[in-house]
């Protein structure tokens, strides 16, 4: 279900999302080609999980639009094939295997062989000796390592990671990490929402910090100097005034 | 690796075969539902006088009551089982339509219901001295008309209450005023059935029945994607 290479995958227009009064995510014009990913930052209640929400299809906008692969994922079911999902929950059945979780994701996305495809999926994350215990006899790391085989069992062409280092261990995070470049290589789109700069720019082409809603800033990641980000990153969400430098306007 | 995911019914039926599959492992709510109606069919058998009221004539609607609250509580864990870990955000994301998960998700309940309606009338039979035959398999038939109807409005009102913070105490309230008209039909039904009546008797109500389940299958499916609106 990969992308050509340089084809828009994800375009976002005017999106917008409120609570009540609240405007979680305001205006939002965001543009991803096969290929990119993008490391996403900002405090909590920025709205980095309700733009990637937005994206997945889970939320309805409030207002502008939001596209994947040229098409509304709300409106049509068979175009959800293309995105994966890790979310803050593990979204697993407890009282499953670890196996017939992934197994089941399988059978939804119409895999031929869905029980070799999660099998993969299980020994990509580097959990596939845990296949047949079930879920809720998993610690927290193992589930997230199996909420992830889950979420790329069918290959998608736009993976949307929410946090998806929370609870790992070193062997998790590797696993992880190798599995994202992996991923990569193969021309994904990847939208990766973190607290932590290093793990974001480890694997993101451009990065982007939220604040209140919108986009505050956009770089690409080559051009980045990793530590100084980071510096900046940090007084940013502290409340500091940043240095000069970030008061630039936001690159397209 | 391109998929081509499954149609409506062929998802509904892989969600159906999830959650049974769940329920099977667990049991805690066919156990419950179970444990529910055997002493519901025992407290009413000794509730009333035997010399006033024959156990026959109490039979349909001690029946009714028992498969109306013990059906709450496998309508009640249908969509709780999705809340825990927001399996049902995974459902969402899937290439499935809202449909194939409202029609799994009531398909699922549908075997539930009829396992535990299985035990629920021979037990019956056993307490209240029914006669085994042929009045018997209407019986069964009206249970699995009435149990259509039943599942379809549980099975909506369920996916609406489980996001509320009295989702125990809502389900019922909503639910059990739409069962009403299945409700009282079949009792109606059964009891025709049972006093060795021609089943033509029972045809009127029966009809109503089968009404409501088209009726309310049709427009609970219809109604079920805006259950998951945020």
């Amino acid at each position: 279900m990969l992308s050509t290479s340089g084809s828009l995958v994800v375009e976002a227009s005017g999106l917008c999302r409120t609570f009540g009064r609240r405007r979680a995510v305001d205006g939002v014009d965001l543009s991803l080609v096969a290929g990119e990913s993008l490391a996403l930052f900002g405090p909590n209640g920025a709205g980095k999980t309700t733009l990637l929400k937005l994206i997945a299809g889970l939320l309805a906008p409030t207002s502008g639009t939001v596209c994947v692969m040229g098409r509304a994922l709300r409106s049509e079911s068979s175009s959800r094939a293309s995105i994966g999902l890790i979310s803050h929950q593990s979204m697993l059945y407890r009282a499953l295997t670890s196996l017939e979780n992934v197994e089941f994701a399988a059978r939804l996305y119409g895999l031929e062989s869905p029980r070799a495809a999660a099998m993969t999926a299980l020994d990509r994350m580097r959990v596939a000796d845990r296949a047949r215990t079930p879920v809720r006899a998993l610690s927290r790391g193992l589930q997230q390592r199996v909420a992830i085989a889950r979420s790329i069992v069918h290959q998608p062409a736009l993976l949307l990671l929410d946090e998806p280092y929370t609870g790992l261990d070193a062997a998790g995070a590797a696993a992880l990490t190798d599995m994202l470049r992996d991923v990569r290589r193969a021309h994904a789109t990847l939208v990766l929402v973190t607290h932590n700069v290093d793990e974001g720019l480890a694997v993101a082409s451009r990065a982007a910090i939220m604040l209140d809603g919108r986009f505050a800033r956009q770089d690409d990641c080559a051009a980045l100097d990793a530590s100084a980000y980071r510096a900046a990153y940090r007084s940013m969400i502290v409340g500091e005034t940043p240095p000069p430098e970030w008061t630039m306007p936001v690159s397209a | 690796m391109s998929g081509n995911p499954p149609g409506t019914l062929a998802a509904a039926w892989l969600i159906a075969r999830k959650d049974l599959a769940i329920e099977f492992r667990s049991r805690t709510a066919f156990l419950s539902a179970l444990v529910f109606a055997v002493l519901a069919l025992c407290i009413f058998y000794f509730a009333w006088d035997e010399s006033i009221i024959a156990p026959a004539d109490r039979a349909p609607g001690v029946l009714w009551v028992v498969v109306a609250f013990s059906g709450l509580l496998g309508l009640q864990r249908s969509f709780s089982i999705e809340e825990h870990d927001r399996g049902i955000d995974a459902l969402l994301v899937a290439p499935t339509s809202r449909e194939s998960i409202y029609l799994g998700k009531a398909i699922g309940n549908f075997v539930f219901l009829c396992a535990v309606q299985a035990v629920t009338l021979p037990a019956l039979v056993l307490f209240y001295n029914l006669s085994v035959g042929e009045p018997l398999l209407g019986v069964a038939a009206i249970m699995v008309l009435a149990t259509i109807g039943i599942v379809a409005v549980g099975t909506l009102f369920s996916a609406m209450a489980v996001n509320t913070r009295m989702a125990e105490l809502l389900l019922p309230m909503v639910s059990l005023p739409f069962f009403v008209p299945v409700l009282l039909n079949a009792a109606q039904a059964t009891t025709r059935i049972l006093g060795g009546r021609p089943a033509a008797e029972a045809w009127p109500w029966l009809r109503i029945i089968i009404a409501f389940d088209i009726v309310f299958v049709v427009a609970c499916t219809m109604a079920f994607p805006y259950t998951l609106e945020e």
